[in-house]
This record gives structure tokens, C-alpha cells and sequence, in this order.
């Protein structure tokens, strides 16, 4: 198969944004640079040119800049390096509020506002630090999973039945029904934790007759995800291999946690399963049954089978 | 309905359970008439095979009368007499569209287990454990046959029961591990194994063109049923060495082909040999006594066949592989893909080459099951093999 990295959700997919976390590195290097050439310059402006002490924090102050730059235009762990300038803006606020204790008039005036526009900044490097977070975050939540059967059929008998998304729910055993409402567009509902249901609209976003398919839920469904089917001549006239990619995006809280619990520690295996019952409807016209499995194949009813014999007529 | 149930190791009952319904639509249910314990309902009676659950159904040699059948079964109807062979085959996947039903990739709704025990999952197995599907078992009053337009074989009146009832597993077995040896005119094939496998795979070998068969065994009961039904020679292991006896009939080459039909739960004449294996089995460093197979590899004539039809189910120690490859041997083996076999082993037994019902030894009522698996478990009685009429 080919290994290219599909993106399917591609605001969750791809690196955590750093368009931000750069501006803050070029911001900073500005700085830094500034400290370093023009300290006192800097010095008058900030209104600590009376200050021996200040001609050596100053540079110190640069320097530590340049740190910040390269991390933050280095572009990686944003969300670590706009938390070391959030820190370091502390610092520079601590230093500003000793320098005003002990200062009156135009240098006092200076002061405030410098310390005023650290205060904005400060803010701004927070608010980029937690989104940076939450976006590694929501990219560490997506599951993701790449798992392939062979079916004995042809691709385009493949295609056909997978084309069809109200037969989804035949073999994807989470679902409980997929509802076409046009060509491109459907309304899919799971089952979600504790007996509720999730709902969302989904739409094909790529369709390639008898070689692929790629849908992705709308904007505004809880659980975002994106799924693509690729449907390959098996070597040796053994029909199809059906490989498919999914992506699921938990939301932050109860939803997610429940979500990520549903599928477990293995969320792959349910796909096998939903993929060997895909395989048994297509070949044996069926998902397969038997006493200890009465709803067809399940890794995770494996082990809570119930005895090999005829179910009581209640569970019928 | 009365149905045999396995309850822990060493304990079957006949209990009451609900009666089976059509759940797929390939489904039949049959009214069994005759259905027979196995040599390997002997390795779950003894604990040997994992995932079983108090309560299942044994059984996966039986035959009967439909009674029902699901709405997509168009070749079978009410009141046709069958026969249901023992693997679940869905007809339709690469494996049996081969022939190879005793691995078809459908069958088994607990395919993720056997996967991580075996690599790939073979065939689901009526009455054989959660690992082959966690399908009910045929010692009952009545069963459920899926893809019954595929399995089960029609059987005309003429065929007594006693008959047709091997067809379900030990005839098409004993069939295919003569098979398996590719005899040409002139071979000796040796059968570890006189139980009613081994029997038939002797009897088997001699449809087959065998010049000799020689069997192997330590009860002279069974052996006499060898040379009565089979013309075979015989080696009673617990009284001569096998090897050396082998290497004497067959002047120093060894037979052309061996089958092991003995599986699992071996015996050897040697205690100290014995007590080696069967320690390392109780303490589950080993799941197999495999002294069979490893005497058939060392038997065997080089460049020869190994065909293994007895049951094996993990993991076997002290393989003499270097005995197998530097005397380039072949080994074949699998479950029996009975569905292959029934029709033309249907027309021997029609054409009178063959009586496969000489094996039967007991006849009891459904409802003594428990005794039956009991004397054939202490090999009571010259207890061959056990029918259970229903």
C-alpha cells in the first residue's frame, strides 16, 4: 500500500498550527536585538537610563530573548516556548515594578507604560501558549487507524456495496443507521456511551468508481472524523483488498473520554471486526452467528461468551 | 431439549436446554437421529482445549432429519435425511472455494482468539470450544446447521445411520491422512493410532494402493480390528521397540509415509519418556504429547511423508527437526475438509468397498452420554467408538 500520510481531518491531521508561536519568536528576536545593539536607547524609552544596573539587565534581558526566539521560530513544542516567554514576562513585570517603586515624574510615566505593554503582551503569549496546548492536545486525541481485508470479490462488487452507505451499519457494528440524503450527503447514527446516541452529517468528499472513497463528517458534528476506502485488485485473482483509513477527533472532556473508552485500548480491533463482518456479508451473504456469539463477531464479546448452546426464546 | 453438555474437566451431563432456531438465513435445524463422541471430545473432556464454558454443547459428529430451514437454504427440505460434516464452511471465501473448508475464513465468529493463538483463525467446529466459534454441539436432540447449502450431505434411505454417521469426521479424516500420502504402487504406509481414525486412514490407505499398512497401538482389541478390516500388520509399542521393529519390516528403509492419528494426548512405552511430556503438559510448558508424531518423523523413510491428522491444539517441545530436514521429509496436515470427501466416500461405501461401521463398538441412548465418554475415556469394554441414538 502506498505509505503517503493521508490527510483526512485537516485541521486536526496535520503539525499543531505555528503561525502565533512564530509571530511571538519574531517578536522576540526584535527585542532581543534591540537589547543588545541600542541598550540605552532602550533604556531612555523604558525611562531606567538613571539606573547603573539597568546597563547590565538590559543585554541579560536581550539575550534571554534570543532564547525564546529560537525556540518559538524553531517551530517546535510551541506551546513549551510560548509558555517560557509567559514566564519571562513575569520576570520582566517583577523587574518593571521594582524600577517604579523608587521612580517619580517622566521616568515614572515611562515606566507605566512600558509596563502596560509587557501586561498586553503577557496576555497575548498566554492566550497563544493555552491554544497551543489544546491543539496538541485535540492532535494526541485523534485516533487513528489503517487496517485491510481480503475479500473474495471484485472491487467494483466491493465499491457497490460500500458506495451504498445505508449498508454501513450491515458490518460497522457502532452504527445504527446511515441515512443517504443525496449522493454526497448522509446522516449517520451511533451508539454512543451509556446507551445514547451520537448523530452527525457526513458527506464524500473524493469518489473514485470501484477504486476509493473519502467522506468526513460536516462542520458541527461532536465527534469529528473522516474515513477513506481504497479498493485493490488482491494479487493472484483472489479478489480485493479492502484497506481503509479513519480518523476520529474526541472533543476535550466526558464526551471524549467516554468516546476514547468505547473504543478501548485496541479502537484497530473494532475496525478488524467491522472489517471481518464487511468480508462475511460480502462472501457469506451474512455477519456469521453462533451460540457463544449470538451478534457475530466481536473481539470484545470474546470474552464474556455465554455458553454454546440455543439462546432462551427472551434473547430471540 | 436434552442436549450433552460439557461441565468442567472430566464432567459431561445430559441437561435441559432451549431448543435451536434458524439464525442466519443459510441455517437449517436437524432432528438428530445418531450422533458419536470423538477421540478429540476426549481432549476437551480432559481439559486439554482452552476456552470452553461450562454449559457448552459437545459434539460435531451427528446426522438427522431437517426439520427446518432458513430462508436462503433452497437445496434442502423437511424431512431430508443428512448428514453434517463437522467443520462450518461458508462456501464462498478463497479457502473453500480451494476446498480447503476446514479453514474457511467466514465460520469463525471468534476468529480474534484463535488469531492470536495460531497466527490465522481456521474454520468454526460445531461443539469445539469458544476458540473454533462457540457453535453448539451435536449430542443433543436437535441442532442448528449454518451454511446447510453447503455442509450436509443427503442420505439415501438405503445407508444405515451406523454408516453414514461416519461420514460427519472419522471416515473423509482417516480418508485424507491416506491421502495426504500420495501412495504409489508398492509402499508401505504406518499409522500411529489404531482409534477409529486411524483405522479408517489404514483401511483408507489400502483403497489407496498401499502394498503394506502397519499399525501401531497398545490394545490388541484394536489391533485385531487392524488386521481384521485393514489387512495391516501390527506393532503393539508396549511390547517392542517401534523403531527397530519398523526398520526389520521394512529392511532398513522405513515406511514410505506415516500418519500420526493419534494427536495431543500420546502414549509412549517408555515411563520415564512419558512422565517427561505429561509433567511439562500439567504444568502447561507444553500443551501437547507429541510422541507420535516425533516417532513418525524418525520412522520415516527419507524423503517420505508425514501426514498428521491428529488433533493438535498449541505448542509442541523436542520437534526433531533436524531429522526432518536433513532426511528431507514432507509434512502434511490439516482438520479434515470433510465437505470435500462425503460425496465419493458416500458412493464407496454405496459401491460396498467399504463398511466404515465396523469401528462402531457401543450404541447407547442420548441420555447415557456421560457413561459413553467414560468407557471410551478407560477404553472399558474394547470401546472403539461410541454412537449415541437419539
Amino acid at each position: 500500500m502506498d505509505r503517503v500520510e493521508t490527510v483526512l481531518l485537516p485541521e486536526l491531521d496535520g503539525p499543531v498550527p505555528t503561525t502565533l508561536p512564530r509571530a511571538l519568536g519574531l517578536l522576540s528576536l526584535a527585542l532581543g536585538v534591540g537589547a543588545l545593539a541600542v541598550p540605552r536607547s532602550l533604556a531612555r524609552l523604558t525611562g531606567v537610563d538613571d539606573s547603573p544596573a539597568a546597563q547590565a539587565v538590559i543585554p541579560a534581558v536581550g539575550a534571554r530573548e534570543l532564547v525564546h526566539a529560537a525556540g518559538l521560530l524553531g517551530g517546535r513544542r510551541p506551546a513549551g516556548w510560548a509558555w517560557t516567554r509567559v514566564a519571562g514576562d513575569a520576570l520582566d513585570l517583577t523587574l518593571l515594578g521594582r524600577a517604579m517603586a523608587d521612580r517619580r515624574g517622566e521616568r515614572r510615566r515611562r515606566l507605566a507604560l512600558t509596563t502596560a505593554a509587557i501586561a498586553g503582551i503577557t496576555a497575548l503569549d498566554t492566550a497563544v501558549a493555552i491554544g497551543a496546548g489544546r491543539a496538541r492536545r485535540a492532535r494526541a486525541r485523534v485516533i487513528r487507524m489503517e487496517i485491510a481485508v481480503t475479500v473474495n470479490r471484485s472491487p467494483a462488487e466491493a465499491y457497490r456495496f460500500w458506495r451504498d452507505v445505508e449498508n454501513l451499519p450491515k458490518f460497522m457494528a457502532h452504527l445504527e443507521s446511515v441515512r443517504a440524503d443525496d449522493l454526497r450527503r448522509s446522516h449517520w447514527v451511533a451508539r454512543g456511551p451509556a446507551g445514547r446516541h451520537i448523530e452527525w452529517d457526513a458527506e464524500i468528499i473524493d469518489d473514485q468508481p470501484n477504486r476509493s472513497l473519502t467522506w468526513r463528517s460536516l462542520p458541527g458534528a461532536r465527534v469529528a472524523n473522516a474515513g477513506r476506502v481504497r479498493f485493490v485488485p488482491a494479487p493472484g485473482d483472489r479478489g480485493t483488498e479492502v484497506r481503509v483509513q479513519l480518523r476520529y477527533a474526541p472533543p476535550a472532556g466526558a464526551l471524549g473520554r467516554a468516546v476514547a473508552k468505547l473504543f478501548g485500548e485496541e479502537p484497530e480491533q473494532q475496525v478488524r471486526d467491522d472489517l471481518r463482518r464487511f468480508k462475511q456479508v460480502l462472501e457469506a451473504g451474512e455477519v456469521v452467528r453462533s451460540e457463544g456469539s449470538p451478534n457475530g463477531i466481536s473481539v470484545r464479546q470474546q470474552a464474556m461468551q455465554r455458553p454454546a448452546q440455543p439462546l432462551p426464546t427472551s434473547r430471540r | 431439549m436434552k442436549a450433552t453438555a460439557w461441565m468442567g474437566t472430566d464432567s459431561v451431563k445430559v441437561i435441559d436446554v432451549p431448543d435451536p432456531t434458524i439464525m442466519n438465513a443459510r441455517d437449517a435445524i436437524v432432528k438428530i437421529s445418531t450422533t458419536a463422541i470423538c477421540g478429540s471430545d476426549l481432549h476437551l473432556y480432559h481439559g486439554y482445549i482452552p476456552a470452553m464454558r461450562k454449559g457448552d454443547i459437545l459434539g460435531h459428529e451427528f446426522m438427522g432429519e431437517v426439520v427446518e430451514v432458513g430462508p436462503q437454504v433452497r437445496n434442502l427440505k423437511p424431512g431430508d435425511r443428512v448428514v453434517v460434516p463437522f467443520p462450518i464452511a461458508c462456501g464462498h471465501c478463497s479457502s473453500c472455494q480451494r476446498g480447503l473448508y476446514s479453514v474457511c475464513e467466514n465460520s469463525n465468529p471468534n476468529a480474534g482468539i484463535a488469531e492470536k493463538v495460531m497466527g490465522h483463525s481456521p474454520a468454526g467446529i460445531f461443539g469445539y470450544s469458544h476458540l473454533l466459534g462457540g457453535y453448539a454441539g451435536g449430542q443433543a436432540e436437535y441442532a442448528r446447521v449454518p451454511f446447510a447449502d453447503v455442509g450436509p450431505l443427503k442420505v439415501p434411505d438405503d445407508i444405515p445411520d451406523d454408516q453414514a454417521v461416519t461420514l460427519a469426521d472419522v471416515f473423509p479424516t482417516g480418508y485424507m491422512g491416506a491421502e495426504m500420502c500420495d501412495i504409489k504402487p508398492g509402499q508401505v504406509i504406518a499409522v500411529w493410532g489404531a482409534g477409529p481414525v486411524g483405522l479408517l486412514a489404514a483401511v483408507s490407505a489400502r483403497l489407496l494402493g498401499a502394498e503394506r499398512v502397519i499399525i501401531i497401538d497398545r490394545f490388541p482389541y484394536r489391533l485385531r480390528l487392524a488386521e481384521e478390516h485393514a489387512g495391516a500388520e501390527t506393532i503393539n509399542y508396549e511390547d517392542v521397540d517401534v523403531l527397530d521393529t519398523l526398520n526389520e519390516m521394512t529392511a532398513g528403509r522405513g515406511p514410505d509415509a506415516c500418519i500420526d492419528a493419534v494427536g495431543l494426548e500420546g502414549h509412549h512405552g517408555n515411563a520415564a519418556l512419558y512422565a517427561y511430556d505429561r509433567a511439562k503438559q500439567a504444568t502447561r510448558t507444553e500443551t501437547e504429547r507429541p510422541f507420535a508424531l516425533r516417532e513418525a518423523i524418525l520412522a520415516c523413510r527419507s524423503g517420505g511423508v508425514v501426514s498428521v491428522i491428529g488433533a493438535y491444539g498449541g505448542l509442541v517441545d523436542k520437534f526433531p527437526m533436524g531429522a526432518f530436514m536433513n532426511r528431507s521429509l514432507i509434512m502434511r496436515t490439516g482438520q479434515c475438509h470433510v465437505q470435500r470427501y462425503t460425496r465419493p466416500l458416500l458412493e464407496r461405501i454405496q459401491r460396498g468397498e467399504i463398511d466404515p461401521s465396523f469401528i462402531v463398538s457401543h450404541r447407547l441412548p442420548l441420555r447415557d452420554a456421560p457413561k459413553g465418554y467414560k468407557i471410551f475415556q478407560k477404553k472399558q469394554d474394547d470401546c472403539t467408538k461410541v454412537l449415541l441414538k437419539v
